[in-house]
This record gives C-alpha cells, sequence and structure tokens, in this order.
C-alpha cells in the first residue's frame, strides 16, 4: 500500500490518536496525518490540504459528523475520497443516515485495530 | 405504531447488559479483562467522572468514577501515554470510556439504540461529591476491577416514554 495522508475528525484528541495507532496497526503506511476537532475545522483543512482518506466521528459539538459530511459533499471538498464514520452510535439508523449523506463506511466504537483494518484497507484499494 | 420501551423495561434494565458493555470497551479499547467487583471500589482523595446524557425514548445518564489513579491508568492504556496528574489528556480519556460506555449500553436494545441520542461526555474532578437523582424509574450501579484497581459505573434513568 502506497503512502496515504489521512484526516481524523474528532472532538476527543485520545481518540484521533487511538485511530491514528489503529490504522498504522492495519499496516497503512501513513505519510501526514491531519487532524480535526470538529467538522468545521475538518471542512477548513480540506480547503487547503489534499488527502485519500478521511475517518470522522459523528457526535461532536459546533459541528457533528453528518453535517461535516453533507457540506463536504456539498461543497464538492475531496471528491472521490472516501469517509468512513468512526462512532458510538451503531443503530441500523445511524447507519442508514451516514451513508445517505456521503459515507462509505462505518466502524462503531469501541474497535479493535482489525476491525479497522477490514473497513478502511477494501476502500483505499477500490479508490 | 409508536415506538415504546415501556414494555421492553425488563430489557432495558438487565443488569448483564451493563456488565457486557464494560467488558467489551475494557478489552477492545484498553487491552485488559474486566470483571464485577463484590468489594466497595477504593476511595481516593480526587475522582474523575464522566457523564454522558442520554435523550428520546429514554432520558438519563451513564456514569463513570474512579480514582484518579485508575483515571491515569486507564489514559495510559489508551493512549500508550505516562501520565503524572489528571491532566486535559486524562479527562478527554475518561470521556470517551464514559461516551463508549453509554454507546455500548444503549446498543444491546435495538429499540434504545435507535431511539436514544447521546450527549457529549461531560468530565468532573474534584472531592466529595456524590451523584443524586430524583425517584429514578430504574438506576443500575455496578463495581469493577481490572488488575489492581477499581471503579464504578452507574445507569440512571429518570424518564422511560
Amino acid at each position: 500500500m502506497s503512502e496515504i495522508r489521512t484526516l481524523i475528525v474528532d472532538d476527543s484528541s485520545v481518540m484521533r490518536k487511538i485511530v491514528e495507532r489503529a490504522l498504522r496497526q492495519a499496516g497503512l503506511e501513513l505519510m501526514v496525518v491531519h487532524e480535526a476537532g470538529s467538522g468545521t475545522e475538518g471542512l477548513d483543512l480540506l480547503r487547503a490540504k489534499q488527502v485519500d482518506l478521511i475517518l470522522s466521528d459523528i457526535n461532536m459539538p459546533s459541528m457533528d459528523g453528518l453535517e461535516f459530511l453533507r457540506q463536504l459533499r456539498a461543497q464538492n471538498l475531496a471528491p472521490g475520497v472516501p469517509v468512513v464514520m468512526i462512532t458510538t452510535e451503531s443503530s441500523e439508523e445511524h447507519v442508514k443516515q451516514a451513508i445517505l449523506a456521503g459515507a462509505q463506511g462505518y466502524i462503531r466504537k469501541p474497535f479493535t485495530a482489525e476491525q479497522v483494518k477490514e473497513r478502511v484497507l477494501p476502500l483505499l484499494s477500490a479508490a | 405504531m409508536a415506538v415504546t420501551l415501556r414494555e421492553s423495561v425488563q430489557l432495558v434494565s438487565d443488569p448483564r447488559n451493563l456488565d457486557a458493555s464494560v467488558e467489551e470497551v475494557f478489552q477492545m479499547m484498553l487491552g485488559v479483562g474486566c470483571e464485577r467487583n463484590a468489594g466497595p471500589v477504593l476511595h481516593e482523595d480526587e475522582s474523575v467522572t464522566a457523564v454522558v446524557g442520554f435523550g428520546g425514548l429514554l432520558s438519563g445518564a451513564c456514569v463513570f468514577r474512579s480514582g484518579s489513579s485508575t483515571a491515569i491508568k486507564i489514559a495510559a492504556l489508551m493512549t500508550g501515554m505516562e501520565f503524572d496528574e489528571v491532566d486535559d489528556t486524562v479527562k478527554d480519556a475518561i470521556g470517551e470510556i464514559g461516551n463508549m460506555l453509554a454507546g455500548a449500553w444503549k446498543g444491546k436494545v435495538p429499540n434504545l439504540s435507535a431511539n436514544c441520542g447521546l450527549s457529549v461526555p461531560a468530565v468532573i474532578t474534584g472531592r466529595d461529591y456524590n451523584l443524586h437523582v430524583q425517584a429514578p424509574e430504574f438506576q443500575l450501579h455496578h463495581a469493577y476491577k481490572f488488575d489492581e484497581s477499581s471503579f464504578d459505573v452507574t445507569i440512571v434513568c429518570d424518564g422511560l416514554q
């Protein structure tokens, strides 16, 4: 797998580090890891930087992950870049909302590195 | 027909759901086994509490509480970092533990999972404070231990539709 540029959006800095560690454990060679503490920060970052993969929490203050995803699509930022939601919200309804908003994958917290690998690697191969 | 949890209150308040949620979160995120603690939680001078609110068909909260040394140990296991005190990263880690416990617990009951939202976690540190809810619908209060550390988790429901 070639080196990839990643954006991790989560209001928890601890979770951002855990997600980054899980991606490395999944075998990804992360060239750059950008971090954003909210959807708004994530959008600002994507206006300035190019990435190959986006992972986002849903339940965040100021702009939640679903709104971030809708804005991302509406503003045509990061076209074709896979987005995976990582969240404690695990009902079918939440998954459906995320997919409708444009997410390609969904990982429920708590998660293992193996689950991250299973969900993320196929998306990068297909991109 | 409107969705209701009233008829499934026994399922919602099943204490095994809380135990399974705690075991799942600690095993997957910290890599440690965790079990019910028959004894009392060891009291420390300072405690760290994470509160995550429930809203929707069920209103209430999931409350995680430990002493500061246990909170530091949990944060270290989660992040691979070392901490000397309860700093912002430790508080962040404990907030996420509360968030995952609340999410895992409500995920055990499909109607609850789909019709109950979570607040962002609030973390409180300090000494000599108690949680009090006037006449809850139900309350689960369990103590747990991992290694030599202990903590407790409370699910309090003050409204059920």
